[in-house]
């Protein structure tokens, strides 16, 4: 093969393979992260959000997001890992105020930072923000470096510690990489709620865009009183929570 | 005073020993790394709270301990002392190899270290990460650089230049290592300029305890001869590295105390952490602080190199359970996620962790990676003067 392969040769040979893999590369990256990419493009002139009701969302709510999240997204059956090991891309959380001592519970997941810290951090730039404010992590670009990790000041990541089975198709996940809430993005793009806002049959959980004046969320946001959780990191988070 | 550089024989039974024996350490961390990758990483002590535990440990004490051993030969060149001249090549050797064995750790730490290439394709400016992966490559070849024009005839008088470039470089390299920690606005047990600096004195004292300690040995075992004047001299060097540290640690600490913000988990490493607390006063200041300080200060105990060898090892100690203690018992506390109020269920509490064996053998095994390749590079390259008599050594020497 040497004596024939002359550098004319190679640079076509080598030319083709690159288009070829470039293709197969650039049809998984789009078919994991936008759907509907060819129909309506990702764009900035939409802000995704989720508004949480403390005072209307009960504790069964909050437990029944979380397994609507497991079920929709195929995590929370790993085997081999233990405690603070498995993977948590929401969680149930009870705080309590200290000087009151007032007890408030609410579901924690990603809060799709405007300027989130992961993706500030990250060496590849896997952790990665779309234009329309969901905070996602390239699976094919994480390296498993878990810097995210250590600057999410919300605890809201996983790193996948073993291998898995049994995945969702419209969800793909990898032992050594990062996960988190995608804000289920696959039913966004085909224009439905997330599963975990799905899961709440009352208004205590609202998703929708943050900038249309007409949306639910805009107009609920403009009469109640809100919160971000570490507002004074200024991050401008996506998912805001009144009566905490 | 004409210095004449000659490789070491390595012949005898105890340099193929120490080779065997390295050798050994580091296919045990390769056997560690195999279990841990195949497995995921569910085998090691590390969770979603503490992400990052032994390997990282050891692998930023190496990268650390690195560039603070270029110092020797920084000292010479840039600040044209002529006694360091001598030890300016085994430095910039020592340097790289400390490097070489820091990233290999970290490497191998990795979720997906097969993806080694995504991170040298990949740049997110940023990320003070990427600017990591750029300021390690590139030190490579300064250093290389460096060595070069050191070793090559011709070349001496540009070792000046290439010593500044290559010290310059080390303080930026070194920024960069303790502004991974140093940026991290959401935990309150890193975010701090003071790291950055911290780091950079950290790597002064870690990187010459490494430099004396491996200094003494291939004298000792080559019988060649090393005068006191040198030894004297870089161990007086060490005891103010070792003061510089723990100047640093103090502001680092009453620093943060007095942020009513960061109150928490200062009292959880400095008073009530438990093991980090106790790692804290006996390993970190006690035992890789006082007692080294005790031991090169002591008047008694001057020029005795028995007891300034046990003072390096103790500041290497002392240094991997600072960089425990930063690391580790930094993310085991919880971060402040509800100022004002209290987590009941959720999150919180102190972040368990016990090191795995196959971590402890991937750290150790960076270690070995440094050390054999000193080994050996000396045995190849002449790296090491002949003789470092004081006659020979010292500008000032009276005979």
């Amino acid at each position: 093969m040497s004596k024939t392969l002359n550098r004319r040769d190679f640079i076509k040979t080598s030319s083709a393979t690159t288009v070829g893999v470039a293709t197969i590369v650039s049809g998984i990256t789009l078919t994991t992260f936008a759907a509907n990419a060819n129909e309506n493009p990702v764009t900035n002139e939409k802000r995704w959000g989720m508004l949480i009701d403390t005072n209307k969302l009960t504790e069964v709510e909050i437990d029944g997001m979380v397994s609507a999240c497991q079920q929709e997204n195929g995590w929370g059956s790993e085997v081999h890992s233990t405690g603070d090991q498995k993977p948590t891309w929401v969680r149930k959380l009870k705080v309590q105020d200290k000087a009151t001592g007032k007890i408030t519970s609410l579901p924690l997941m990603c809060q799709h930072c405007e300027e989130p810290p992961c993706v500030d951090v990250c060496p590849t730039n896997a952790s990665m923000k779309r234009e329309d404010g969901i905070v996602l992590v390239d699976k094919h670009l994480c390296i498993g470096c878990r810097y995210c990790m250590m600057a999410c000041p919300y605890d809201a990541r996983s790193f996948v510690h073993e291998d898995l089975t049994d995945q969702r198709e419209h969800m793909p996940r990898g032992k050594g990489t990062v996960e988190s809430c995608t804000l289920c993005v696959h039913k966004v793009d085909n224009g439905e709620s997330p599963a975990c806002v799905a899961s709440v049959n009352s208004d205590a959980v609202i998703f929708g865009d943050l900038y249309d004046p007409k949306s639910n969320i805009n107009q609920t946001l403009k009469k109640v009183q809100s919160a971000q959780i570490r507002a004074d990191l200024d991050l401008n988070t996506g998912v805001r929570y009144s009566g905490i | 005073m004409n210095i004449r550089y000659e490789e070491i024989q390595g012949v005898s039974l105890g340099f193929y020993a120490l080779v065997a024996g390295l050798g050994v350490l580091i296919l045990a961390a390769l056997g560690a790394v195999f279990y841990m990758e195949h497995h995921g990483h569910y085998v090691t002590g590390m969770s979603n709270r503490i992400v990052w535990g032994v390997p990282h440990v050891f692998a930023l004490f190496l990268i650390v301990a690195a560039s603070g051993a270029l110092n020797v030969a920084s000292i010479a060149s840039v600040f044209h002392k002529k006694m360091y001249k001598p030890l300016s090549r085994l430095s910039g050797l020592l340097a790289l190899a400390l490097l070489a064995g820091g990233l290999m750790v970290l490497v191998l730490d990795l979720g997906r270290p097969d993806r080694l290439i995504v991170a040298m394709t990949e740049y997110n400016f940023k990320s003070i990460f990427a600017w990591n992966i750029i300021l390690y490559n590139g030190f490579f070849v300064i250093v290389a650089v460096y060595l070069w024009m050191m070793f090559e005839r011709r070349m001496n008088k540009f070792t000046s230049k290439a010593g500044l470039a290559a010290f310059s470089w080390r303080l930026i390299l070194t920024t960069g290592t303790g502004s991974i920690f140093g940026f991290l606005v959401a935990r309150q047990a890193y975010d701090a300029v003071i790291m950055a600096p911290m780091f950079i004195i950290m790597s002064f004292a870690f990187g010459l305890a490494f430099f004396i300690l491996i200094l003494m040995a291939s004298y000792k075992w080559t019988e060649r001869p090393l005068g006191d004047a040198v030894v004297n001299r870089l161990g007086s060097l060490l005891g103010i590295f070792v003061a510089a540290v723990m100047y640093f640690v103090a502001v680092k600490h009453l620093g943060n105390l007095y942020l009513a913000e960061n109150a928490g988990v200062e009292n959880f490493i400095l008073f009530d952490g438990g093991i980090y607390t106790q790692l804290f006063w006996y390993g970190q200041i006690i035992l890789g602080g006082l007692i080294p300080m005790a031991l090169i200060y002591h008047p008694a105990l001057r020029g005795n190199r028995s007891t300034l060898g046990l003072a390096s090892i103790f500041i290497l100690i002392g240094g991997v359970i600072q960089l425990y203690i930063i690391i580790v018992g930094g993310q085991a506390y919880p971060m402040e996620m509800f100022p004002g109020k209290e987590i009941l269920e959720g999150y919180g509490g102190i972040a368990a962790y016990t090191p795995s064996l196959p971590e402890m053998m991937l750290g150790v095994g960076g270690i070995a990676v440094a050390l054999i390749a000193v080994t050996l590079l000396v045995k190849f390259l002449p790296f090491l003067p002949e003789s470092l008599a004081d006659e020979i050594a010292d500008p000032h020497h009276k005979s």
